[in-house]
């Protein structure tokens, strides 16, 4: 991909709530969290707005690492394992009880919800964004100017 | 001298409807004026010319957003939109089997560029596109597949019925609003001389304004009369490859883009497959010897003389960083970025550089730095004065092939000089065509507009204007550009989703 600072922020934004939120909705009742739906819901999608505000942050990091390249470019890989840095992070905050209004979430049911959310978003943001979106990719990953 | 008959009676009877002194004078015209010249007008909205891919995609773009064909002509001398592209490429050794230098989203035929050229291929090819650039060579598509899925989606936008044969001679500006371009059709084709098309709105879309030769080898060409044994690599020059094959020989190869990449591919295969003896000599002008650029930042890779970058600029002026810092800048700032980020280079590509590691081995390839002094026949050799980083230095050749792709000067294509000199339109920073962000004709505005985009247009606010996706962002601005005057509507997410749809199924529009 070919994201610009605002590009990348706005993108990461849009698809954590677009794609993630209903893939949230869907998979919680599924994965093996060990509490309630009410319980277990309260768990996913507090890790997605965790993964999504702090993303924005390693949007920051990300964008840095990117002017290190001569082509400006993000390659499709990176997208895809920035996912394990990220992913670890969360699971530290959520593990070491740094998120205030959490107990804690079930490791199977994280690593389940995390990586089919991140594939899921890395999936649509190659390819199937490009299609109600026919301006995002020239205007690098921006939704409002 | 006396007239021969035939040339009395053409005097006597000039074709009607033809070019009046006193039209070629004028810079503004009325529709008066035609009516005397006895010149018929057809009115249409919008007339793009040229034909080539830069018109198609710009078709393609507006007959999605919902522009109907009668509100469209394509003036043009060509057949298909790929005629004069497919014309190049097979002359510089692409032919429909070999690999273009494109990424795989960037596809004429599809404005999302989704499903990419990759996904279409297959599953190896989706590996590919997964590791580039980082494990595995930017994935690029085969002329041939680019080919086809053009042909497919010239008949779902139904765009013959909008192509009108002829070749344009020039636009002017039109009293009271909108412009004329003046058609020439085929002989016989019309029973008028020319046609004008009235329109508000002209698209310039002609590609390349001629090719230009480097001084020597104008010179050789002037003075021997040779065309065979010194050869551009943009011209038909098979001979050079049969001549090798009939007898082994030495070849002189000038250039460090992609074309001497293909030609030296080209003379090296030949090698391998038919057993050939052929000895190369490389001539560099620039010799780049590793990375370069002004700072960490911005650091291209090179070695053996090649400077090596993935496509013609790099990755991001197509979209990201890149294309929204060159948009912002002007005069000697957007000159000098040109020259950093363009310049001479070819991609990385494992064959290629197997083949030249053999040859550096084994002997049979070697590189010379420097430029060519002069040139001269001897017997059915080309004797070759270089002055070289070694001193001045001569050899002789059975063929040199000049891999430097010289664009000429805009001047050089008639409709181009007519805009230049009537029109109102001036010259950008690096010379051509100065066209705003969304690619119009800076100083021509008349009650509407004229945009171009392509070759002609390099050195605007966007650097990647000659590409198939570079045309597509022009098509997408200058769309943009006309849903803001009210001749379409902006292309939003639910009609896009629709017409995508339409497309995966090839649904005729
Ligand atoms: C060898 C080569 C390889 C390339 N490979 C790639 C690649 O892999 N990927 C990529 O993205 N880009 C590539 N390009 C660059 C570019 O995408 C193509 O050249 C593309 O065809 C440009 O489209 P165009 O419409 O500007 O010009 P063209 O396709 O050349 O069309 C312009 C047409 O206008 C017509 N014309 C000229 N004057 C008039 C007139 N007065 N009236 C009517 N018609 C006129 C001419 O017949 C001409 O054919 C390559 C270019 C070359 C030369």
């Amino acid at each position: 991909m070919l994201p610009t600072l605002s590009g990348r922020i706005q993108t990461r934004i849009f698809l954590l709530v677009v794609v993630g939120g209903p893939w949230t909705l869907i998979i919680t009742p599924v994965l093996p969290t060990g509490a309630d739906v009410g319980a277990s819901y309260g768990a996913t999608f507090s890790v997605l707005l965790v993964t999504t505000v702090l993303g924005v942050l390693w949007e920051l990091l990300w964008h840095g690492l990117q002017q290190f390249r001569w082509e400006k470019d993000w390659p499709t890989l990176f997208g895809l394992l920035t996912g394990i840095p990220e992913g670890l992070l969360v699971w530290f905050l959520f593990a070491g009880g740094v998120v205030p209004w959490s107990d804690g979430v079930a490791g199977a049911a994280f690593v389940l919800h995390f990586t089919t959310t991140w594939l899921l978003v890395w999936l649509v943001a190659n390819g199937p964004m490009r299609v109600p979106f026919v301006h995002w990719r020239i205007n690098g990953g921006r939704l409002v100017p | 001298m006396s007239e021969s008959p035939i040339a009395q009676q053409h005097a006597r009877t000039p074709r009607p409807g033809d070019l009046t002194d006193r039209l070629v004078a004028t810079d503004v015209w009325t529709d008066q004026m035609l009516a005397e010249a006895g010149i018929p007008v057809v009115d249409v909205p919008f007339v793009t010319f040229g034909g080539g891919i830069g018109s198609f995609v710009t078709v393609d773009y507006l007959r999605i957003s919902g522009v109907p064909t009668s509100a469209i002509r394509v003036l043009t001398p060509l057949r298909t939109p790929w005629e004069s592209y497919e014309y190049l490429t097979t002359v510089s050794q692409i032919p429909r089997s070999e690999r273009l230098r494109s990424d795989s989203q960037s596809r004429p035929d599809n404005i999302w560029g989704f499903p990419s050229y990759a996904i279409a291929e297959g599953p190896k090819q989706w590996w590919n596109v997964f590791l580039e650039p980082i494990f595995t060579r930017y994935y690029t598509p085969r002329a041939g597949h680019a080919f086809t899925a053009m042909e497919r989606e010239m008949h779902r936008i139904r765009y013959p019925e909008m192509v009108v044969p002829g070749q344009v001679r020039m636009v002017r500006r039109r009293a009271g609003g909108g412009y004329f371009t003046i058609l020439t059709p085929p002989e016989g084709a019309a029973p008028t001389r020319r046609i004008a098309y009235r329109s508000q709105w002209v698209h310039v879309a002609v590609g390349y304004p001629g090719l230009k030769f480097l001084p020597d080898l104008q010179r050789y060409r002037q003075r021997y009369d040779d065309f065979a044994r010194v050869v551009n690599a943009y011209e038909p020059h098979e001979h050079v490859y049969e001549r090798l094959h009939r007898r082994p020989g030495t070849v002189l190869v000038r250039g460090g883009g992609i074309v001497a990449s293909r030609v030296l591919q080209r003379l090296i295969d030949d090698r391998d497959q038919r057993g050939l003896q052929t000895q190369v000599v490389h001539l560099f002008r620039t010799y780049v010897a590793g990375a370069h650029g002004p700072s960490v930042f911005s650091r291209r890779p090179g070695a053996d003389g090649w400077a090596y970058q993935g496509f013609n600029y790099p990755k991001s002026v197509w979209g990201g960083q890149l294309k929204q810092r060159m948009r912002r800048t002007s005069g000697e700032e957007r000159a000098r970025l040109y020259k950093e980020m363009g310049g001479t280079n070819t991609p990385l590509r494992d064959d290629w550089l197997e083949q030249l590691a053999r040859g550096r081995r084994e002997g049979w390839y070697r590189v010379v730095i420097g430029q060519i002094e002069d040139m001269r026949p001897v017997g059915d050799l080309v004797e070759v004065a270089a002055g070289t980083d070694q001193g001045p230095q001569l050899g002789t050749f059975d063929a040199v092939i000049d891999c430097t792709g010289l664009e000429a000067d805009i001047r050089e294509h008639r409709v181009l000089a007519d805009l230049l000199d009537h029109s109102g339109a001036g010259r950008n920073p690096v010379g051509r065509l100065d066209v705003g962000t969304d690619f119009e004709l800076l100083g021509t505005r008349n009650g509407g507009k004229i945009y171009a985009s392509g070759s002609a247009t390099l050195g605007g606010p966007f650097p990647g204007v000659d590409t198939f996706f570079g045309l597509q962002i022009a098509a997408q601005e200058i769309a943009d550009d006309l849903a803001r005057q009210g001749f379409v509507q902006r292309l939003g997410p639910g009609r896009s989703t629709s017409q995508w749809w339409k497309w995966v199924r090839n649904t005729q529009i």
